[in-house]
């Protein structure tokens, strides 16, 4: 049932399936933010509370939705990478890391961003902002594990077991950074009513989140393609698609 | 036919005896993390003024981030050298899983720096002001959550032990993973000191315990495994 | 159009400094993620056609001495 899979595993297979890939992404990253951006910025009507600061919600929901998107594709390749023993996923582990990082300084940056002109502070310790931070650092953390061993090999199962470890807490540390901000302060002023959202504000919000994450698996995609010449870089195809440019 | 002779009984508990034996002739390591607690307890009156107030409300945040840190010490230490005199790779190759082995180091990493805290944490609470009612929570608290600490850390400590440097990275990546259980922590203590019930912050602590001791020793034979081969 | 004028859409109704400073941090952020990624996989080609060639120039060097030595 899952034979066709299989060739994927080899290097080569699984660079030329990257290539096959890579313009798909792309074409829906670069139209889906830039649509999502004009549509957003330009022609989405201002919210009658928060007025037009609210536009910062066309960046800020999307990053943070593929900051945890992110993390939960970079631990299924951790569990396929030990599971299976798969090198490939292992590369896309070291891989996505980066650009969920991206993501999640995103999501910080435009919440600070937007949280001053809400809550009148650049921080506050709001349950979805801490855990947002914390989810940085364990990004930090897997990035940092595997660029500390001189093997890559050895490197890249110790950032897959990292990564599994952190998904395992990600729901605990998120719960329970929750229950802890409703125990101290009682009301915060919550962003915005997902059940309330007018269409003319839906929409450009789901082509911003379509568009980020096209660009999510397209630049993962470029990051991998490069991880796996670097981990074949002495195999003659390489050699040939190094010489052929 | 060593297998005849040793069950998994006699196995766990030959490991933890050889390592609380190497730390008490190590006193230092015993010590060393103890004093470090009682420093960091001390700082915080100096740095922020000690009326006695302000102190008890900060009493239990500051006595387990002081406990946090105090159990990262020893951490570094609980595989470095088993790694470097090869016993780690013996106990890889014994016929016994790796995880039972890894869960008595644990278990001795715990008897030489988290339990000690627990029995000095009287005299920590005194030194914060803390209200008498909640001292008993922070006993409980600290029973139960410092085992939770060491097997947490036994996950980052065994990913970093074939590095040069891993000491800082191991706190980065050790560290967020230990905030659960310093918010439940601290309510407890926080709970305990209005006079109100916290058997619900305990029981969570207890059913974190109860899963660490279930997944963490796998989980740190595994990263073991990666650091030796 | 939501805006009247441009100079209206720049200030974002009194918000312009949030507003420009997300999306102005958002898209630097995004470029400078694209531009490091593609540039990385450049180097990592150019470092792997420069070791060819020198692999080759090391071989080409030695078949000379050979054929130098046997003359």
């Amino acid at each position: 049932m899952w034979k066709w899979l299989h060739p994927y595993a080899k290097a080569e297979r699984a660079y030329q399936l990257c290539n096959t890939l890579l313009p798909y992404f792309a074409v829906v990253a670069v139209l889906g933010i830039l649509v999502g951006w004009v549509w957003g910025l330009a022609f989405a009507p201002a919210d009658y509370q928060q007025k037009d600061s609210y536009r910062i919600i066309f960046i800020h929901v999307p990053s943070a939705i593929w900051s945890m998107g992110a993390y939960s594709s970079m631990a299924i390749a951790a569990l396929v990478a030990l599971v299976w023993q798969i090198r490939n996923a292992q590369l896309a582990v070291i891989a996505i890391a980066p650009v969920g990082a991206a993501m999640t300084v995103i999501a910080l940056l435009t919440g600070a961003a937007w949280g001053k002109p809400m809550w009148g502070a650049w921080w506050v310790w709001d349950a979805r902002l801490t855990s947002e931070l914390i989810l940085l650092f364990l990004y930090l953390g897997v990035m940092s594990l595997y660029h500390a061993f001189e093997d890559k090999r050895a490197g890249g199962k110790a950032a897959s077991i990292l990564a599994l470890v952190g998904v395992v807490n990600l729901p605990i540390i998120h719960f329970s950074v929750e229950w802890w901000n409703t125990l101290h302060q009682g009301a915060t002023i919550t962003k915005f009513d997902t059940s309330a959202i007018d269409p003319s504000m839906f929409w450009p919000l789901m082509i911003n989140i379509l568009g980020f994450a096209g660009f999510l698996g397209a630049v993962t995609l470029i990051r991998l393609k490069t991880e796996i010449l670097k981990s074949e870089q002495h195999r003659p195809w390489v050699k040939a698609l190094a010489g052929g440019k | 036919m060593i297998a005849q002779n040793h069950s998994y009984w006699r196995v766990w508990a030959s490991v933890y005896k050889k390592d609380v034996r190497l730390a008490f002739r190590q006193r230092s390591d015993i010590i060393n993390p103890l004093l470090f607690f009682l420093i960091v307890i001390t700082l915080f009156p100096l740095g922020i003024g000690p009326e006695p107030n302000l102190l008890a409300r900060m009493a239990p945040g500051i006595i387990w981030v002081a406990a946090l840190l105090a159990t990262m010490l020893g951490l570094d230490k609980l595989f470095r050298d088993d790694y470097l005199d090869g016993t780690l790779e013996q106990l890889m190759l014994s016929p016994f899983p790796l995880s039972l082995s890894v869960s008595a180091k644990v278990a001795a990493h715990w008897t030489v720096t988290g339990l000690p805290m627990v029995i000095l944490a009287p005299l920590f609470a005194l030194l914060m002001n803390l209200q008498s009612q909640a001292l008993s929570a922070m006993m409980l608290t600290l029973l139960i959550g410092t085992p939770l600490l060491s097997l947490i850390g036994a996950i980052g400590a065994g990913l970093t032990v074939g590095l040069q440097k891993g000491g800082v990275l191991l706190s980065l990546l050790v560290l967020p993973l230990y905030i659960p259980v310093l918010i439940f922590a601290t309510s407890a203590i926080d709970t305990a000191s209005m006079s109100l019930a916290y058997g619900g912050q305990l029981a969570i602590l207890g059913a974190f315990l109860a899963v660490a001791i279930v997944l963490a020793p796998i989980a740190v034979s595994s990263a073991l495994k990666v650091s030796i081969n | 159009m939501q805006f009247d004028s441009l100079s209206e859409f720049f200030a974002m109704g009194g918000y312009a400094f949030y507003v420009w400073l997300s999306f102005g941090s958002c898209a630097l952020i995004l470029i400078a993620l694209v531009v490091s990624s593609v540039q990385e996989k450049r180097k990592l080609l150019q470092q792997v056609s420069a070791q060819t060639a020198r692999e080759q120039r090391i071989e080409k060097a030695k078949q000379a001495k050979q054929q130098e030595s046997q003359s």
